[in-house]
């Protein structure tokens, strides 16, 4: 074979496993893309005769659905918006003022954030009794932002990183003072990496389904995730299409989100923000 | 006392009122539970009744008695198995191999295929538990793409529960390995990997070569963090198995659940959980030992 011809055939094989590994990870998703639009669906997969959005109208009527969602958002945005708070007054002194003392601090923190967090589950549980915060959203909220501010303040830093000193110095010579120099020259150009951060946040608390699982027990403050686990893993029927279109809905959200940031969290990654060590 | 130490000091000052929130919200609730889960793990705590005010002091015994555990060695070979095949082979090897694929290719087969994976990631836990489960249904999708190719039915759920939740647990994490490492090889100028080619390097010694070492700190931090994402991995195996059949997916996270909340052994449950924050610990540490010698 020439080289021209050999090459075509690696770049073929290669197309066909891309493609092929695509498929393979759809599949899952369109059986629940499928059941929500089935009013008779069940574990197997099938094409829904007729299609039908019954299973979304039944299933945000039942009791607490709706309030689900509006559990999953208070819980979501407010742990972003505390980790976000935090870990961007944290870093600032981390990326600016070099030290070894910082240096220490951000392989500390780094070290927190791979630990394995559900080791904790118990101890976490016992505190939140002792500040009469268990079974409340105040409690999980404080715990998941907890949860997530090392590793959202080692990605900020990162990010500040990129982000010249220079740029800095120079609205200080023009008499800007350490406040303004960072909200309007460090911040806008930092944007990508805060827009990255805050999405990896949001996405993660949305989705968490362990600590509100343990830690709530009133089904009024239930989110989403402990709804769709009370759905399934409750004995007796189980209405597949109803939990699929429930799914589908609690998806559906993040989904725009990373839709609409995912230029900006290429750029994050491409920015090093998190790959470097 | 020059304008130096001036400057320092109010660097100091500065650095600690700005460290301040983070810190307050991490030491009280993470590192305080972290604490006192050390020393829970020697005391016969429980949640609720009388005993929960007169927590006493029992040593070892925790321990004693896990170790003495006829379930324990399964449980630590299913912790293994799950940490192997799921975090470092499944999510580590495979995205990196779906990412040196992807460089350089047509973009509508590298956003389809990338689009897809990325699916996993962001999907939560949960669904991606129920979803498998409907997967790997004995009348599930895997079974009926199965019987199109003329294979038998399998009983994956009862036959191959570990395998279902690995798999499950890849489809779940690889995309973020995949994207982490998309980005590092992105930042690798092709003139280099051109000039090796043409120095007569071929495709293992560019591998070994230049790309390896030139994405050494993503691989160490993605290793990281997917390794010890994998150990602590709770919500999804316990929704999708329960641990089950006959624990044959029990983790150590999901044994320390059914201890302590199911059982209410709760000193059991956290001597379980001061095994795997101690297994976190040694990989963490031995992370950051490369990461430090990196940076020398």
């Amino acid at each position: 074979m020439s080289f021209q011809s050999k090459r075509k055939f690696t770049a073929f094989w290669v197309y066909f496993f891309l493609l092929l590994i695509g498929i393979m990870f759809f599949l899952p998703t369109l059986w629940l893309i499928l059941s929500s639009f089935n009013a008779t669906a069940n574990m197997s997969i099938k094409w829904p005769k007729p299609w039908t959005i019954e299973n979304f109208v039944y299933i945000i009527q039942k009791d607490g659905m709706l309030q689900g969602f509006g559990n999953s958002l208070i819980i979501a945005a407010s742990v972003t918006a505390i980790a976000d708070a935090v870990s961007i007054l944290a870093s600032y002194p981390l990326s600016r003022f070099k030290t070894k003392w910082g240096s220490n601090v951000s392989l500390a923190l780094l070290f927190l954030t791979a630990l394995p967090s559900s080791a904790m589950m118990i101890s976490t549980y016992k505190l939140l009794i002792n500040f009469h915060m268990i079974d409340s959203l105040l409690g999980v909220i404080l715990l998941m932002s907890a949860g997530t501010t090392p590793y959202s303040i080692w990605m900020m830093k990162n990010f500040m990183d990129t982000v010249s000193v220079d740029l800095e110095e120079a609205a200080w010579i023009d008499g800007a003072s350490r406040g303004q120099s960072v909200i309007h020259v460090l911040i806008p150009l930092m944007l990508p990496g805060f827009f990255t951060t805050t999405t990896y946040n949001f996405i993660g608390a949305w989705g968490n389904f362990y600590i509100p699982f343990i830690m709530l027990s009133d089904a009024d403050k239930f989110p989403a995730s402990v709804n769709i686990y009370r759905l399934y893993g409750m004995h007796g029927e189980v209405i597949y299409g109803q939990v699929a279109a429930y799914s589908i809905l609690y998806i559906v959200p993040i989904f725009i989100l990373y839709y609409f940031s995912q230029n900006y969290m290429s750029q994050g990654f491409n920015m090093g923000g998190a790959s470097k060590g | 006392m020059g304008e130096k130490h001036l400057l320092e000091k109010r660097r100091a000052v500065l650095s600690i009122l700005l460290m301040a929130p983070a810190a307050v919200l991490i030491g009280v609730f993470y590192l305080y539970p972290m604490i006192m889960t050390v020393y829970y793990a020697f005391t016969n705590l429980t949640l609720t009744g009388a005993q929960a005010t007169d927590t006493q002091f029992v040593g070892f015994r925790n321990f004693l008695n896990l170790f003495r555990d006829p379930k324990f060695p399964l449980i630590m070979k299913n912790t293994i198995v799950f940490l192997v095949f799921s975090g470092i082979i499944g999510q580590q090897v495979f995205a990196f191999i779906l990412a040196s694929l992807m460089k350089k290719r047509n973009v509508h087969i590298r956003r389809f295929t990338g689009f897809m994976v990325v699916l996993g990631w962001v999907t939560p836990e949960i669904i991606a538990a129920y979803m498998f489960s409907a997967y790997f249904n004995d009348k599930g999708t895997l079974n009926s793409i199965l019987r199109f190719f003329g294979i038998h039915r399998v009983s994956w759920m009862f036959t191959y529960p570990m395998l279902s939740v690995i798999i499950a647990n890849i489809w779940k994490g690889t995309a973020y390995s995949m994207l982490m490492f998309q980005a590092a090889l992105d930042g690798i100028s092709d003139e280099i990997v051109e000039s090796a080619k043409i120095d007569g390097a071929n495709g293992w010694q560019i591998l070994s070569k230049i790309t390896l070492p030139m994405i050494k700190g993503t691989t160490a931090t993605t290793f990281i963090m997917v390794t010890l994402g994998t150990l602590g991995a709770f919500g999804m195996i316990y929704a999708f198995t329960g641990g089950g059949p006959s624990n044959k997916t029990t983790t150590l996270s999901v044994y320390m659940y059914t201890q302590a909340f199911g059982a209410f052994q709760v000193g059991y449950g956290t001597a379980i959980a001061l095994i795997l924050l101690l297994i976190g610990a040694v990989l963490s540490g031995l992370y950051l030992k490369a990461i430090k010698a990196n940076q020398d």
